[in-house]
């Protein structure tokens, strides 16, 4: 435990800080640049793109070993997955746009295959002599054991033009998304902007390769901007939003693999990234699902208070348990049920505001005002005063409500 | 070359005295749509008046959207010339708006009504320029025009369908354009709003702007347009509604679709 939290204060050393900083960067590149995939609906390209990168990576080191260099060059093996990423994104773009395909079918093809491809190069890699201790297999589920300064770099240089790029093109982007006919319409080059935001997700991938992997970086791209979704209505707070969850997750995750270097990298920002997803999920005021729940307890209270107090100005029997629960609460009703002079007011009250509802519908025939009736909406927020004195005016005065016995 | 392929095509057999091509608000020529063998829309050739209020009108199905899509660039289309005020449609985006259809989107995007409307300046602001207080002032005076001035912040997704429309016009009014087109504008929409577009759009047309819209509503044609041009995957006509807007026209497009009753109530043009 402590040496998690000296992993999150950066003190436990000097590579582990490194690792904490570079997740971070990651996680917040892949944040904002997945937030556009997941409002394109297109979430899971990424998944091709991801797996398409593993033949890559042991194509490069084959041909750097062949070259006499050093197989495990992490730009090189980057550029080679860089490759191959594209080449995948490419298929399953023209495979879903000139053939009858789905994209669908289009990336379970793309994603199987590259990957297939990709796990018989390693294999043949293993045979090599240069190839024994090449650690391509941390390339699959992350490894942060081994990072370099200069690994850092590239992950903080290349995330910091993918995010620059995100923000860039937020707007063709924003609305190829949300419209593409009128992007279409408007002179936009639709496909254009769909490959830039995939060569944009594509990018975070490979230089996320090192650290989440493979296999799981598709969670990084996709999970921050869901969960950022529930805490906001507006795509360019989502943006920032999913950096912000991404980077989080990054920090904690690379924090507590620092603490426990046997397990992977990526598995545990995944983990970490999904324990906020949930909490969203749950939580968020608007649409989080206890929101949800407790808005509809809260109408359903404001239903039977009305249904109850209509029960009472007409001097009906109130059965039901939830009415005289609610009633009660108020101190509407008495523990035996019977009306207390709050009670009456507000029954005298409700009545009358069912007669001005009534007339209001025969005065404004404008469906825009008098639909807002649900029954529940206090009829001074519809309605002006001077209106409702003139709904008054045609009803007559006001009768109350006789009390019990 | 294009303007030169127009005239000759413009001489092509029409009574009907219209504007020279390069007046006309948008005009096309063999226009064909293909979606795998079977075509959308075949070797149709359309001529819209400039300063009008036409109306696209056929049976489902018979490439009305279409005809507006391809022209637009929208869809690919299998070949035709296409002219916008007598240019080729990319040169001539600025002065063009589009409405699409409101059940083309998905209306739980996270984006407020003054955001969508604000969509309409991106092409005028550019990739990174400031969406200043200026335009966030116009934007404003659109929602005002379209009666939606109370909802500026509101999430989209909480709107009826009848402001989703008000607001998809909103956004056509923000970019300033020349040629409005407009796919199915009241459809499904209340009659409040369908007033309240009416207005906005008449208002368009005295402000010399012109107006091409796909129309359902056979009901209201008289009413509403200047123009009509039938389609049924062929062009079947077109013109002006007091010659075009004709029975005879009609059963054309719809082959016998419409009940003879249905024809009798229409305020069709005399002596169909």
């Amino acid at each position: 435990m402590t040496s998690f939290v000296d992993a999150l204060l950066l003190n436990a050393g000097y590579n582990a800080a490194l690792v904490g900083i570079g997740a971070a960067l990651l996680g917040f590149a892949a944040g904002a640049s997945g937030t556009f995939l997941f409002l394109r609906k297109r979430a899971l390209v990424s998944d091709a793109i991801a797996h398409a990168t593993l033949p890559g990576v042991g194509l490069a080191f084959i041909v750097m070993v062949m070259l006499g260099g050093d197989g495990r060059n992490l730009l090189g093996l980057l550029a080679g997955s860089a490759i191959t990423a594209w080449i995948g994104l490419l298929i399953v773009e023209w495979m879903a746009r000139r053939t009858r395909l789905s994209e669908d079918a289009a990336i379970g093809a793309v994603l199987s295959v590259f990957f297939g491809a990709g796990i018989v190069l390693l294999t043949v890699i293993q045979t090599m002599s240069a190839g024994r201790q090449a650690g391509l297999e941390s390339f699959l589920l992350g490894s942060t054991a081994g990072m370099l300064f200069q690994d850092a770099v590239i992950i903080a240089i290349g995330g910091t033009l993918a995010v620059l790029a995100t923000w860039a093109l937020r707007r063709p982007m924003t609305l190829v998304a949300f419209d593409p006919e009128y992007a279409a319409a408007s002179g936009y080059d639709v496909r254009l902007i769909d490959l830039a935001m995939m060569g944009l997700v594509m990018a975070v991938t490979v230089i996320g390769l090192k650290v989440v992997g493979l296999i799981l970086i598709v969670a990084m791209l996709i999970i921050p901007p869901v969960t950022a979704r529930f805490w906001t209505e507006r795509s360019n707070n989502l943006i920032w939003y999913a950096g912000i969850l991404g980077a989080v997750s990054g920090y904690i995750g690379a924090a507590i693999s620092a603490a426990a270097p046997a397990v992977p990298t990526g598995p545990i920002i995944v983990l970490v990234a999904a324990a906020l997803f949930l909490f969203a999920l749950l939580f968020a005021p608007a649409r989080g699902v206890a929101a949800a729940v407790i808005r509809h307890r809260r109408f359903q209270k404001r239903v039977h208070r009305r249904q109850g107090l209509l029960a009472l100005a007409r001097s009906e029997p109130i059965l039901d348990d939830l009415t005289l629960k609610v009633l009660r609460a108020e101190g509407l009703i008495r523990p035996d049920g019977v009306a207390t002079d709050a009670g009456r007011a507000a029954a005298a009250k409700i009545a009358r505001d069912e007669h001005r509802w009534d007339t209001a519908r025969e005065m404004h025939q404008d469906a825009g005002l008098t639909g807002r009736y649900d029954g529940l909406t206090p009829i001074e927020q519809v309605f002006t005063p001077d209106e409702i004195a003139e709904f008054d005016r045609r009803i007559g005065g006001p009768k109350p409500v006789e009390g019990p016995g | 070359m294009v303007n030169a392929a127009l005239d000759l095509a413009a001489t092509d057999g029409q009574t009907v005295s219209r504007p020279a091509p390069e007046t006309s608000p948008l005009a096309v020529r063999g226009l064909t749509v293909s979606y795998g063998e079977k075509p959308a829309i075949f070797s149709v050739d359309a001529t819209f008046p400039a300063n009008a209020m036409a109306a696209i009108i056929g049976p489902n199905g018979a490439g009305k959207s279409t005809l507006l899509k391809a022209a637009l660039g929208v869809i690919p289309r299998l070949s035709g010339e296409v002219a916008v005020f007598g240019k080729p449609v990319e040169s001539a985006r600025d002065r063009i708006a589009y409405v699409p259809q409101r059940a083309s989107v998905d209306w739980d995007f996270p984006t407020t009504v003054i955001d969508v409307v604000m969509m309409g300046l991106y092409r005028r602001v550019g990739l990174l320029g400031r969406l200043t207080q200026s335009l966030h002032a116009q934007a404003q005076e659109c929602l005002d025009r379209v009666g939606m001035a109370d909802f500026t912040h509101r999430q989209i997704g909480q709107l009826s369908g009848g402001q989703q429309q008000r607001v998809f016009l909103a956004r056509a009014l923000a970019q300033d354009a020349d040629l409005y087109l407009l796919d199915e504008p009241f459809a499904g929409v209340d009659a409040a709003t369908e007033r309240a577009i009416i207005d906005v759009l008449k208002s368009l047309k005295a402000a010399g702007k012109a107006l091409i819209s796909v129309h359902h509503d056979l009901a209201t044609v008289t009413d509403y347009f200047d123009h009509v041009f039938l389609i049924n995957v062929r062009k079947i006509a077109e013109g002006p509604v007091q010659t075009t807007f004709t029975g005879e026209n009609l059963n054309a497009a719809y082959g016998g679709r419409l009940a003879a009753t249905h024809i009798d109530q229409l305020q069709l043009a005399a002596g169909a």
